[in-house]
């Protein structure tokens, strides 16, 4: 028996389309469908039912690290590990120390940013059973796509199709595993 | 005609025109020759550079003409000129993202390559100047055996915490942009071998909705983040000067007087780049004369407060009653390097107004001399700074002349060629215009 396809795929000429087929596949039920689009289109994540990312408050997270880290590396450095009294001035210069903690923080909150985006992405992932549709190579050109995946407990062959042919695709295909 | 009718993307291209045009440029467009001259001249220009540091590394930086009370010379000189360069990307690509400016979009991607190979040459004077390049790594806070730790409280290491994040923020914020774009080539990719390494460097991207939404997100917090620290930056080093109490050097001025001219400098640089980049790729219908005009604007506006810079360092001299800040003051009207000076007025205050003129703004052939001559100006500016401070300071039996050497010559004409063949390789192998960000602005003309 051959193995379950990975999902069914529905090709859109238009955005539009796109975010009224996915509005359609989430009012069915579908929690785990996909739509790729060459560029972010606005509200198709929002049809989907993504709720918003909680990249900000990690970020926010590192960088309140970052500056403290940055900040206490330089008190330690310049008040414990290596105190040098010159003329009796303080050894704790707080202000002499804010420059390098602004650039710590911002270091930080980057390199959040930037690894957090890709780890919530599921990143790099080179391997992709998406890649294998025919056309696919055209989400990053022109076309936008719909899939409905088998493991979706929402799905059910049959109802799935019927679904994707309702929204006027320019074709419907099975995506293998 | 007003500016506002000229549109930031010439009607008639659709998500697969833009997709392919851009794509090609690096996938199928042919070698030709133009190219191959520039890329062969600045590559030997390259490896002169690189002949030039081994011989320094093995003289010493006694080969240039620094020395007391001249120490910094041209080093610190290109040093500052380059970073002020490296502002313009991040500030077309963070700021103007902000400001929600979309002639910011087929800008953006090249000028962030402009940035990051500017800072990369910027990056690179101090330690060449250092004298012993190979203890650089001393001025990273890690717990060594002599039990030594960097001087928190100078402004040199406050420099290598700026530059080192700016180098690291402007590396990421130019990679996440571009991911996108390096998904197209590898599925437009012609043979087998790009299509592996535009693969790999793409590192799967796919396109589906909820990783467009969380790129959204984190492209615009990096951009948000990038805003302050490309202020940031541009005025540590300001503070390398200001700090110290050397007349010519000692003032509050400083910091923003130096964003400004970074931003000056680099958008006088993005124009040296973009013109010819339009021309010889026909780009003409997406970097439009608008593009050209607002830059030409930006220009205008950052040069005025450089020259409104020059006016306040001037007026606080005497103002002051500081004899020192007056002979200063003079001597850069009148002493050694006064020539240099007066170049250094004409280049970026006097010759920068033909710029309230449209006409001049929408002449290309004159915006692409006028970005040289600022360009040219800003160095000069930075020379007059670090050099003929330094050589005049509070005692005449101090005072001495800096001459640059030969090889100071070569150091900067070798940074020079590296950052163009370092730009002539970026635009034949990566997308030099963001390729989605131009679909989405396909996308919002369409809507009207």
């Amino acid at each position: 028996m051959a193995e379950a396809p990975w999902g069914l795929m529905a090709e859109y000429e238009t955005p539009e389309a796109l975010v009224a087929a996915a509005q359609a596949a989430h009012d069915a039920g579908h929690r785990h469908a996909e739509a790729y689009a060459p560029y972010p289109v606005e509200g198709l994540a929002e049809a989907l039912g993504f709720r918003g990312s909680r990249l900000p408050a990690f970020v926010l997270a590192g960088g309140v690290l970052g500056g403290l880290g940055g900040y206490l590396l330089q008190w330690y450095a310049a008040v414990r590990s290596y105190p040098v009294e010159t003329g009796a001035r303080p050894l704790h210069s707080w202000p002499m120390f804010v420059p390098v903690s602004f650039e710590t923080t911002i270091l930080c909150a980057c390199l959040v940013a930037f690894f957090g985006v890709l780890l919530a992405n599921g990143l790099p992932r080179l391997a992709h059973p998406i890649f294998d549709a025919p056309d696919f190579e055209l989400a990053s050109r022109n076309r936008f796509f719909l899939v409905l995946r088998t493991d979706d407990p929402a799905f059910d062959t049959a109802r799935a199709s019927a679904l994707l042919d309702a929204t006027n695709p320019l074709r419907r295909v099975e995506v293998p595993r | 005609m007003s500016d506002g009718d000229t549109p930031v993307l010439r009607p008639g291209w659709g998500y697969a025109s833009v997709t392919d045009k851009i794509a090609g440029l690096v996938l199928t467009r042919p070698l030709r020759w133009p190219w191959l001259a520039a890329f062969l001249a600045t590559l030997a220009g390259t490896l002169v550079y690189l002949g030039a540091m081994t011989f320094l590394f093995i003289k010493g930086v006694g080969i240039w003409g620094v020395d007391i009370p001249v120490g910094w010379g041209f080093a610190l000189a290109n040093f500052v000129w380059w970073v002020g360069i490296g502002h313009a990307g991040t500030f077309i690509s963070a700021v103007l993202l902000l400001l929600r400016q979309k002639w910011r979009t087929s800008i953006n991607r090249f000028a962030e390559a402009m940035t990051l190979f500017a800072a990369g040459m910027a990056g690179l004077f101090p330690i060449l100047h250092l004298g012993r390049p190979w203890f650089a790594y001393w001025l990273a806070p890690y717990p060594d055996r002599m039990n030594l730790w960097p001087q928190w409280r100078s402004p040199l290491v406050w420099d290598v915490f700026a530059i080192g994040t700016y180098l690291i923020v402007s590396a990421l914020f130019w990679y996440l942009g571009m991911l996108p774009d390096l998904a197209t080539l590898r599925d437009r990719a012609p043979t087998r071998a790009k299509q592996v390494a535009y693969g790999l460097l793409a590192l799967g991207w796919r396109g589906e909705s909820r990783h467009w939404a969380r790129h959204e997100t984190a492209y615009l917090l990096l951009a948000g983040l990038a805003t302050p620290l490309v202020v940031s930056v541009h005025s540590v080093v300001a503070m390398d000067f200001a700090i110290g109490n050397t007349p010519g050097y000692h003032s509050t001025i400083f910091p923003p007087y130096f964003v400004a001219g970074a931003l000056f400098s680099g958008f006088a640089m993005v124009l040296t780049l973009a013109i010819p980049l339009r021309r010889a790729f026909a780009l003409e219908d997406f970097i439009t004369a608008r593009h050209l005009d607002n830059a030409a604007k930006v220009l205008l506006a950052t040069g005025s407060l450089v020259a409104y810079g020059y006016l306040v360092e001037n007026f606080m001299a005497f103002f002051s009653g500081d004899r020192y800040e007056i002979a200063m003051a003079v001597d850069r009207w009148t002493g050694a390097y006064a020539p240099v000076y007066w170049a250094m007025m004409a280049c970026n205050v006097v010759l920068p107004q033909v710029l309230w003129w449209r006409a001049a703004r929408r002449s290309t052939l004159l915006l692409f001399a006028l970005s040289i001559v600022v360009n040219l100006g800003m160095w000069m500016e930075r020379l007059t700074i670090v050099v003929q401070s330094t050589s005049h300071d509070f005692m005449p039996s101090a005072w001495g002349l800096f001459v640059p050497t030969r090889w100071d010559w070569i150091f900067l004409a070798g940074s020079i060629s590296m950052f163009a063949w370092l730009f002539l390789t970026f635009i034949r192998l990566l997308p030099a215009i963001s390729i989605s960000e131009m679909r989405e602005l396909v996308k919002e003309q369409a809507d009207g």
